[in-house]
């Protein structure tokens, strides 16, 4: 059972950055949960014990993030994810945070599974939602680092439009000997985006990508 | 003519332990920014109304927004705080003319009440500057344990033609805060001092 010390939640309106306003603005949000880090000082070889305790965190701050974005989870587009880990452990102890970390938002979020159908005609339907892999970013750093913790768009990597990134950090956090995990959200593309690729509309493999 | 808002921002803060040592219940600290047009970037003017109804304006719109993170009734805020950051187009009187003349009545309305002085700090910064929040009781501006800071920058602003301001709040004193002085359980005066 692991003790979250503290969370730490953002939520922003982008109305625009000097172009047209979306009718809708953009909100993007993050949580970040700080926890002591079981591994700080000293090298420890099997550390998958962690990785299971951490699917609880995951499912906390996953559902305290839709909360704070404050809008129904249908409407979440884009997610990322990140870790910073104090100076007294190492980046692998931030590599811990991927499968927990992705899963619960990703349940959250709807994914019913990997499998995509494939229809009579070979083409794909849409299998749930939270299709594509959660971009991630992880360092080790001080108290108060920042994190530019990378979204793409929630059912295919390759939609350009939904390339983005949020800068977190928590303030006096981590501690030397702390973690510092991060989920974060977005409800749309750039909110000025204009520079072609794959649109979320034309999403048709279902298969995570494209 | 109300402010241009480009983007808004809310963050709560929620430390549950601190040290080994648990804090019952969390406290709970909330930011409300936002990150609007400076009418008088670039020039001198003489009058800074235009500001001052701005920080009327954000006074409310951001001390709700505040409350309503928390999650609490207005009067469950304890303490609170102000500050703004003058892109490299504007002077520093630009922050005063948001925070002081208008700002307070409104804040304080978001919060129930609050006789005490709102204490503020406000800096020139270009983008990405981080600044340090003043966090005073809203009701004693001696209360000691409720002295506190938090700090705060909003990625990607302020521009040089921009402004941020910010309003802080906590639903309690420092964690763990130990250091004596007047307590808020003896506040007496109801002068806004103690």
């Amino acid at each position: 059972m692991i003790d979250i010390r503290r969370v730490f939640f953002h939520a922003e309106d982008i109305f625009h950055e000097f172009g047209p306003p979306p009718a809708t603005p953009l909100r993007r949000g993050y949580v970040a949960g700080v926890l002591a880090n079981p591994y700080a000082g000293r090298y420890e070889p099997d550390i998958l014990p962690m990785m299971a305790q951490l699917n609880e965190v995951g499912i906390e701050l996953a559902r305290g993030l839709l909360k704070h974005m404050d809008v129904p989870a249908e409407r979440i587009e884009g997610y990322g994810k990140g870790a910073l880990v104090g100076g007294a452990g190492e980046l692998e102890h931030g590599a811990l945070w991927h499968v927990p970390g992705g899963y619960a938002m990703r349940e959250l979020l709807g994914w019913k599974g990997d499998h995509a159908a494939a229809g009579k005609d070979g083409a794909r339907s849409q299998p749930g939602n939270a299709l594509a892999i959660v971009a991630s970013a992880k360092k080790v750093a001080g108290p108060g680092a920042t994190l530019d913790v990378p979204l793409t768009h929630i059912n295919a990597s390759y939609v350009r439009s939904h390339f983005d990134a949020i800068e977190a950090r928590v303030p006096g956090a981590p501690r030397a000997d702390e973690l510092v995990v991060i989920l974060a959200m977005s409800t749309g593309p750039r909110v000025h985006a204009r520079v072609g690729g794959l649109k979320a509309a034309d999403i048709a493999q279902w298969d995570g990508l494209r | 003519m109300p402010a241009k808002i480009r983007k808004l921002v809310v963050q709560v803060d929620e430390i549950r332990s601190e040290m080994g040592k648990t804090v019952s219940p969390p406290t709970r600290k909330a930011l409300a920014m936002a990150v609007i047009e400076n009418p008088y970037a670039g020039h001198y003017a003489e009058s800074l109304d235009e500001l001052t109804a701005i920080g009327e304006e954000l006074g409310g719109l951001l001390g709700s927004r505040c409350v309503e993170a928390l999650g609490i009734a207005p009067e469950q805020a304890q303490s609170y705080g102000k500050a703004a950051i003058v892109g490299e187009a504007g002077e520093l009187e630009h922050a005063a003319a948001i925070l002081h003349p208008k700002l307070g009545a409104p804040l304080r309305k978001a919060v129930g009440k609050g006789a005490a002085l709102v204490p503020s700090s406000k800096k020139q910064g270009g983008i990405g500057t981080a600044v340090d929040v003043p966090l005073g009781h809203k009701d004693a501006a001696f209360v000691r344990s409720h002295f506190d800071a938090i700090e705060v920058r909003v990625p990607g602003a302020p521009r040089a033609d921009e402004l941020v301001v910010i309003l802080a709040m906590s639903t309690g004193p420092r964690v763990h805060a130990r250091v004596g002085g007047l307590k808020a359980a003896d506040i007496a005066q109801w002068d806004g001092l103690r």
